[in-house]
């Protein structure tokens, strides 16, 4: 066992003061350290799961089968994956900004609550209203955030503390629409009880989003093509457009980026509106692709899920998309887990341990790059001075 | 209104607001310092369900709160070691952490039900007798009484002492009180335990002493209401108090007004925290700074 242990110290050993690491060497010390991490959070949860008497392998067997296992369950897989890829997507592009927006929930409930007005009011043929209602859902999403942009161009207020405010006045804005017949609560019936349930009419069947599904259990909803689509153009943007240029220096540094002409408020405030649009359209994408109404707790997390994943990816939109699908693994393979006897909140726990575990990696060997560079630096002044 | 309604709103303000300055506390030195802590919610929900934990196992509920504190303790050192001692980004590993602690909190308490604890209300001997405040604010669970000693010690600690004065440069320039020889980082996780303690101390306090139970999500958000308490206040100690007054307050009307046979707007009152931050930071811009280095991480070396 120390034999292994001092092995592995010796893998993961910074190299001496002024000698840099091999590129190779360098990728190959991040891949050991994300493999001990995901070990070490899977540890935890073996423990968490022996603690309540279960079997770890029961947990995974059913983790695995609801996430995977089959052809259904992987069209569910992709289906939840779909709303965190373009919550995502949005968080990647206000991160390059170097601003950071925390209102992924608000403008995704925004989104779907204006979505929902359009679907339910608004008459005509199907797709058009579709058209219409998805429309609604970006311009929903993309006006919450621009209450964050406003702010922050006319008060100096931080990004972060505006939309994180924001989102639990949009938590409540929806609780109080759901639950006032005159603003979105479905009608009572005739007959029956006055008071109804808190939540929306169901969308017309023709305003819902198509499920080309070939195979027989395996029905994956239009939102996929979409947000594939979506972050192909994005990367393309980002790495070749002016505008991604733009948007990189700003947030490497609005400064010198001011000195070059670069409108840093005002791309900075499209990046925001930009990511609220991308966030109000995923709640468009779940308003009419798979919940079909809209509720209090209809977020669901996906806010939150998007904006982890795109942090975990740090910077390349195309990794975007295994991330997500993971992060979509985790919810459909969570809810198999009421079958085991362990509770289900479980899944909730491996997905926080696996995130610390992704996020560990890099920033521990930046920080100790960071340090070794310090001392090359200062070993470098003093042999100067000596 | 009688005397009796008066005591009943006055209770009740009081019991929703001692959690809250509890972690409002360490909030505001926290911020003070730098970080903007949004695990609050994790650190509270850890103490709570660990202060019930810690009864059940040492069999009173005064052997709880110490447990709930240090569990606070344990979630701000891992938050505190990740954003500010591994440079990691402190939004992902405290949002990280809320959703963690409310999932493994969730997880525990459905594989294994705790047995209710509470610990018994203490009447201070004469202040108990004024009329309407005293058997509002002078009749609760002890630990209600280390709220006069904490906010008044944590405001000296941090206005008055040298580890304060630090702690503030570490807020407002990092580069420069580094520059000064104070180790801004650390300060920043100094900061950041003291508000795990506290914050700990808070959720211990829900459970131990008011509910006397732990129950799923029992915090709720009222983490954001302690940030949202904080910004409204404008990072000063006597804002922070009158912002968790306010909000306890609100929170306590939703509860207390329907049995008194009033009734306001329930998500009105749960979203006023929020609005009120957000209007106080456009109103009041002027007159209420914000740490200049929140939320903005250090490397010592980098601008």
């Amino acid at each position: 066992m120390s034999a292994v242990v001092t092995r592995l110290r010796g893998l993961l050993a910074a190299p001496p003061g002024e000698v840099e690491q091999s590129r190779a060497a360098a990728v190959g010390q991040l891949v050991l350290l994300y493999v001990l991490a995901i070990i070490v959070a899977l540890l935890v949860t073996g423990a968490l799961v022996e603690i309540v008497g279960g079997s770890l392998a029961s947990v995974f067997s059913a983790i695995y089968t609801g996430s995977i296992g089959t052809f259904g369950a992987v069209g569910q897989t992709l289906d939840s994956a779909v709303p965190v890829l373009i919550v995502a997507l949005g968080s990647l592009i206000t991160v390059r900004a170097g601003m950071f927006n925390i209102g992924q929930t608000g403008q995704l409930l925004m989104g779907a609550s204006v979505a929902t007005l359009v679907a339910l009011h608004l008459h005509g043929p199907g797709p058009l209203v579709l058209l219409a209602t998805l429309a609604a859902s970006v311009a929903g999403g993309a006006i919450w955030a621009g209450i964050g942009a406003l702010l922050r161009l006319w008060r100096n207020i931080d990004v972060v503390i505006s939309t994180l405010l924001l989102n639990y006045v949009a938590i409540q804005a929806l609780g109080y629409a759901v639950s006032t017949q005159s603003i979105l609560q479905e009608p009572t019936p005739p007959g029956g009880q006055a008071g109804g349930l808190p939540q929306s009419a169901l969308i017309p069947a023709s305003v819902r989003l198509p499920h080309p599904g070939q195979y027989p259990n395996f029905g994956v909803g239009l939102g996929l093509p979409i947000a594939v689509a979506l972050v192909a153009l994005f990367a393309v943007l980002l790495s070749r457009s002016p505008w991604g240029l733009r948007l990189r220096m700003v947030g490497a540094n609005p400064v010198a980026s001011r000195r070059f002409g670069v409108r840093v408020g005002l791309i900075a405030a499209g990046a925001l509106i930009l990511s609220g649009a991308l966030a109000g359209f995923a709640g468009g994408v779940l308003l009419t692709g798979s919940v079909y109404r809209i509720q209090p707790g209809f977020d669901n997390n996906f806010g939150n899920d998007g904006l982890l994943c795109a942090l975990v990816v740090r910077d390349q939109p195309w990794a975007l998309l295994p991330v997500s699908f993971f992060f979509g693994m985790i919810r459909t393979g969570g809810s198999f887990l009421l079958s085991t006897g362990v509770p289900f909140y479980l899944a909730q726990v491996l997905e926080g341990l696996l995130v610390l575990a992704a996020v560990f990696p890099p920033v521990y060997l930046e920080r100790r790059e960071w340090a070794r560079r310090l001392r090359a630096a200062r070993a470098l002044v003093l042999k100067a001075a000596a | 209104m009688s005397v009796v309604d008066l005591t009943i709103i006055l209770t009740g303000i009081a019991k929703t607001t001692a959690p809250l300055l509890f972690a409002a506390t360490g909030e505001y030195v926290a911020e003070r310092a730098g970080t903007l802590n949004i695990s609050i919610e994790a650190m509270m929900l850890a103490g709570a369900y660990f202060g019930m934990l810690g009864a059940e196992v040492g069999g009173s509920a005064a052997i709880g709160l110490p447990l709930g504190i240090f569990a606070g303790f344990v979630v701000a050192f891992v938050h505190a070691n990740f954003s500010h001692r591994l440079a990691a980004n402190t939004f992902v590993v405290g949002l990280t952490l809320d959703a963690l602690l409310l999932g493994l909190t969730d997880y525990f308490v459905t594989a294994h039900q705790l047995a209710p604890h509470q610990i018994a209300q203490t009447r201070v001997p004469l202040l108990g007798a004024i009329p309407a405040v005293g058997p509002s604010i002078f009749d609760q669970a002890w630990p209600f009484y280390l709220l006069f000693a904490i906010v008044p010690l944590a405001w000296w600690l941090l206005e008055r002492s040298q580890w304060g004065l630090e702690v503030r440069a570490s807020g407002e320039n990092p580069a420069a009180a580094d520059a000064t020889g104070v180790q801004v980082n650390k300060r920043r996780r100094q900061a950041l335990y003291l508000c795990g303690a506290l914050s700990g101390l808070g959720g211990a306090f829900l459970s131990l002493c008011e509910v006397g139970q732990f129950t799923e999500d029992m915090t709720a958000g009222i983490g954001f209401v302690v940030i949202a308490a904080v910004i409204f206040g404008g990072w000063t100690m006597r804002g922070t108090i009158l912002g968790c007054l306010l909000f306890g307050a609100a929170q306590a009307m939703g509860l207390v007004l329907p049995a008194l046979g009033r009734s306001l707007n329930g998500e009105l009152l749960l979203a006023l925290p929020y609005l009120a931050a957000l209007g106080a930071m456009i109103f009041l811009a002027k007159s209420y700074r914000a740490p200049r280095a929140l939320a903005q991480p250090f490397t010592r070396g980098v601008a």
